[in-house]
């Protein structure tokens, strides 16, 4: 029986289940048979700090959501229209998220009486009107798939594993994605154990068949969700950690410099130092160093050395970074510091995204200790900003700070892949030995940027002498003289501030380039910000979207752009960290939008204050 | 020989020394050790452009700065770390690390013990006055207890740290120890810590005259020093003693190494242990020998165990095996893309 096809601008899709059900493996195989299909999407994988949290409790729940579209799609989307609920701990912590009339499919095979108890249920809610709002389709997957799987011979425990794949067959046909990259992937996976490929796909194949002939509610629909207009170019999906990791790679090949990285494990900044450690055939050296501070000494070592040092780490790691920070900063070797901030303060929430390093990053070192912070705000934009960073210190000879974060890190866009050849090298070359007779002073600078020459260990003629304690401004010998420091103090932040004059000129992202509105943003608000903006636009408010990569400096329009807009407000995943930079740099009225639950805004909560703003 | 394996004759003790006036107390006992290395690097056969001193933060780590060589005077305790990482970035340099007993025992220990777990190609020589001198004299881990101290007026109450026991317990390949007094013995040990290919460990008992003067005065006094030291090496008999006739026997009774006389008791040099610096058994006991009173310390390579690759030349060679392999462009233009042409329509 063929269902009607009914085409859809867009969709969201959350797929929740026990963290042992294999929901993050779910989304991201529907996620690439979506970017194969053409259509742009966002993800979001949502799922717990333990590792294996007790089966079916609402700690343990672990869930994948996807919104794509036919249109440009920048955000994960605000509300499911369609959730899919391994076990009862599953729907009790999304059940909320599901749009009003949304789908809501359940493995009922999961709702055993002691399931129901661990998530808290005291009566089963599908034998109440409790989800009367929804959509509500129960089938039996844990039954369907043991029967679908059950000619390979695998025990219970593995047969039930395949039930994620069930699962996705079924939304694979309801959304008319293609099954094949997911059979391949899965062929791949398991090509030592054939037994667990064949049920895997069989599993796939029975959800997919299950939906193009089961006798279903009315409801069942397929959907088709077309490609977009996007530019026209190779696309690929790509996480954060990885464009991340390509970018500074590129960094390195682009300044002539071998990447050194030292970094410590740390969630959710991990998945860089893989990357990286996997990327020997372009000469990338990584270092697993015994804590964070081994890692970034080794950067600065290995910068030392004459190698482009890079360590990276999350919130709790960079604060052990401080004093080597600082240390970089005064004997002005060039370092990249990637930060994947996390929820804080101390351990705070591992896995969920907050952007709350900010003040960490600008100010959260001891001495007046300026360095330049940039900021990524999505998947794709990690390989540019990371590439600028590298730039950035080479040529400024300062360590850069990279802000990314849990959500970026982990989440998956279609970016269109760059044109290595176009961008612009940045080759760096080392000190020279003085002429004959005359002393090498290691603290030579440029005029312009004020950076001084790197000398390299190996290179006669170039021996020198620095540490942490001040240096003569005109022989880099240690000094303690007064005016000397207030020199290389004045020096030190002049430098970093000259960098304003060497960044674009910050753009408009939407609308006038003055007015009543701006929402101004940094990091990964991206997505809601440039929707919530694009809506009210198309309600006819007068509001403009500015985003921030250059947190440190400034722009140098900056100030007088923000001065041109009536009203600013900051929507920002902390208490209002950027809103009070902004507020000190340029004596702005700058207002506070704040979201620290560990989830990335909703594109309705900052609509409504565009909303109240705009009109007011 | 070539010309550039040759040693480079025309090098002498000024070379290596930098126009920075030395800045320690009159009288420290790092004066000797700064001149003992001046004098020997040119015995070496280095040059002045592959050599790297990196030190951490207390008097010690003010090291590199007379040395006129690179240098790198780096945060306190974090030595070890730095120099690794500037191996990483070039295994050809010859790289020293100065550290004192605060710098690498108490704030850096995590970073010493690695390193020498790891075998990182690098001579670290750790300068042992059993105070902290930098800071005025607190007591440091490797004070002996009841050290009275600014810190602990009343006397230290916690047992001393010995950094060879450190070392060897942190799976150390090339552990020696040598005194600030004993300057012919010293360029010896320095020597063998450059030639050995891994991590090199050099306790160096060094005198702070201002805060601990007299530390080490129980085995450095003219008088007591051939009892109270015991010079190993290879292959050779342990004996001491003004005489030559005391020596080092093994007990398997009590499971320990203990001082004889020879010509007492019936001990002839038969009895005496000959030292093998390849056991390491061995060379913890004699790390902790001089505990007692009749005990001698222990001077001389300790131990030195060459491995088969050093760390740096495994983690490079794990690059160098798969360089060059593919290209940036491969990697991101390869896996699962598509193309979206000018005509595409939804
Ligand atoms: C992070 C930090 N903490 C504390 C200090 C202060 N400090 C400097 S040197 C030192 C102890 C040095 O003792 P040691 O390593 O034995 O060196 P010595 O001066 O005895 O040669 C201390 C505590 C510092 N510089 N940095
Ligand atoms: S305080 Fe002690 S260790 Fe430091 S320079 Fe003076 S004598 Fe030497
Ligand atoms: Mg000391």
């Amino acid at each position: 029986m063929a269902s009607d096809v009914q085409v859809l601008e867009s969709a969201v899709v959350r797929f929740a289940g026990d963290s042992g059900d294999g929901m993050q493996l779910t989304g991201s195989q529907f996620t690439t048979s979506t970017a194969l299909s053409g259509s742009d999407l966002a993800t979001f994988p949502d799922f717990p700090a333990e590792i294996r949290a007790p089966a079916g409790t609402t700690f343990g729940v672990s869930a994948f959501q996807i919104n794509f579209g036919a249109k440009s799609i920048k955000t994960v989307g605000d509300r499911p229209d369609v959730l899919v609920a391994m076990n009862p701990a599953a729907l009790k912590v999304n059940i909320k998220t599901l749009r009003p009339g949304g789908l809501l499919v359940v493995d009922t095979g999961a709702f055993s009486k002691r399931n129901l108890q661990k998530a808290g249920y005291d009566v089963d809610p599908l034998s109440t009107h409790e989800l009367e709002a929804y959509q509500l389709v129960e089938l039996d997957v844990s039954k369907l798939t043991l029967e679908a799987v059950k000619d390979f011979g695998l025990g219970n425990k593995e047969a039930l594993r395949c039930k994620n794949m069930w699962t996705l067959g079924l939304m694979l046909w309801m959304f008319s994605r293609k099954r094949e990259p997911v059979v391949a992937w899965l062929e791949k996976k398991f090509a030592k154990l054939p037994d667990i490929a064949g049920a895997n796909v069989a599993a796939l194949n029975a959800g997919h068949a299950f939906g193009e002939t089961a006798e279903l509610s009315v409801h069942f629909k397929r959907y088709q969700i077309g490609a977009t207009h996007s530019e026209p170019g190779i696309y690929k999906t790509v996480t954060g950690s990885q464009a991340l990791s390509w970018g500074i790679t590129a960094g390195g090949e682009l300044s002539g410099l071998p990447i050194v990285l030292g970094s410590y494990p740390i969630t959710p900044a991990s998945p860089i130092l893989h990357t990286l450690s996997n990327m020997k055939e372009l000469g990338v050296v990584t270092f697993q160093a015994e804590d964070e501070i081994a890692a970034i000494c080794a950067a600065i070592g290995a910068a030392y050395g004459g190698a482009l040092g890079v360590t990276s780490s999350s919130g709790p790691g960079i604060a052990l970074k401080g004093e080597a920070l600082g240390l970089a900063i005064s004997i002005e070797l060039p370092l990249v510091v990637i930060n994947s901030q996390r929820g804080g303060p101390s351990t705070g929430l591992p896995t969920k995204t907050e952007q709350s390093d900010l003040y960490q990053a600008i100010y959260g070192r001891n001495g007046d200790a300026p360095l330049p912070v940039i900021a990524t705000r999505s998947p794709g934009d990690c390989f540019e900003a990371a590439i600028e960073a590298c730039r950035i210190a080479v040529k400024y000879m300062t360590p850069v700070m990279l802000l990314t974060d849990g959500f970026i890190a982990n989440a998956a866009e279609p970016w269109k892949l760059p044109d290595l050849d176009k961008i612009e090298p940045f080759k760096v070359t080392f000190a020279e030995a003085p002429e004959e007779g005359l002393e090498f002073n290691p603290f030579k600078r440029d005029e312009v940027t004020l950076a001084r020459h790197w000398p390299k260990p190996g290179v006669p003629g170039t021996e020198h002498r620095i540490g942490g304690i001040e240096k003569s401004f005109d022989s880099g010998h240690i000094s303690y003289d007064p005016e000397n420091h207030q020199k290389m103090t004045d020096t030190r932040v002049g430098k970093i501030d000259g960098i304003a004059n060497d960044i674009p000129a910050q753009g408009v992202d939407q609308g006038e380039d003055s007015g009543t509105l701006a929402v101004v943003g940094w990091g990964s608000t991206y997505g809601p910000i440039s929707e919530a903006v694009k809506a009210g636009r198309e309600e006819g408010l007068k509001v403009s979207h500015i985003h921030i990569r250059y947190l440190n400096p400034f722009p140098a329009n900056l100030g007088e752009l923000l001065a041109s807009f009536d009203k600013v407000i900051v929507p920002e995943m902390n208490t209002g960290q950027l809103k009070t930079v902004l507020r000190d740099k340029f004596l702005i009225d700058a207002k506070p939008l704040n979201k620290v639950s560990g989830q990335p805004f909703k594109i309705q909560e900052i609509l409504d204050v565009i909303h109240a703003e705009a009109s007011s | 020989m070539n010309e550039l394996s040759a040693p480079k004759a025309n090098l002498t003790i000024k070379d290596f020394t930098s126009d920075q006036e030395v800045r320690w107390c009159p009288g420290c006992g790092d004066y000797a050790i700064l001149k003992c290395m001046q004098r020997t690097l040119p015995e070496m056969g280095v040059t002045r452009e592959n050599t790297v001193f990196v030190s951490g933060i207390g008097c010690s780590s003010r090291f590199p700065y007379y040395m006129n060589t690179y240098g790198f005077h780096t945060i306190h305790g974090r030595a070890p770390a730095v120099a690794t990482g500037l191996k990483l970035a070039n295994p050809e340099l010859d790289v020293w690390v100065v550290t004192g007993d605060g710098d690498g025992l108490s704030i850096g220990g995590n970073h010493l013990m690695h390193a020498l777990r790891r075998d990182v190609d690098l001579n670290i020589l750790l300068f042992n006055n059993k105070i902290y001198g930098l800071t005025k004299g607190q007591y440091s881990p490797t004070s002996d207890l009841g050290t009275r101290s600014p810190s602990t007026p009343q006397g230290s109450v916690d047992p001393a740290l010995n950094p060879i026991s450190f070392a060897l317990g942190s799976g150390a390949h090339f552990v020696a120890r040598t005194v600030d007094t004993a300057q012919k013995h010293m360029p010896g040990v320095f020597k063998r810590a450059h030639a050995f290919k891994g991590a090199s460990f050099v306790e160096i008992l060094q005198n702070c005259i201002v805060y601990n003067d007299a530390a080490w005065k129980g085995i450095t006094e003219k008088n007591v020093v051939a009892d109270k030291q015991l010079l190993v090496e290879h292959g050779e008999k342990m004996l001491f003693g003004a005489e030559r006739n005391k020596g080092i026997r093994f007990n398997a009774q009590k499971f320990a190494l203990e001082v004889v006389v020879i010509g007492e008791g019936g001990i002839t040099e038969d009895d005496v242990l000959t030292h093998d610096e390849t056991n390491l058994q061995l060379a913890r006991m004699l790390g902790e020998l001089g505990g007692q009173a009749d005990e001698p310390v222990v001077m001389g390579v300790l131990y030195a165990r060459q491995a088969e690759h050093s760390y740096t030349d495994a983690v490079l060679g794990q690059v160098a095996e798969r360089k060059g392999k593919t290209t940036l462009k491969d990697i991101m233009y390869g896996g699962q893309t598509w193309e979206v042409s000018e005509t595409i329509t939804s």
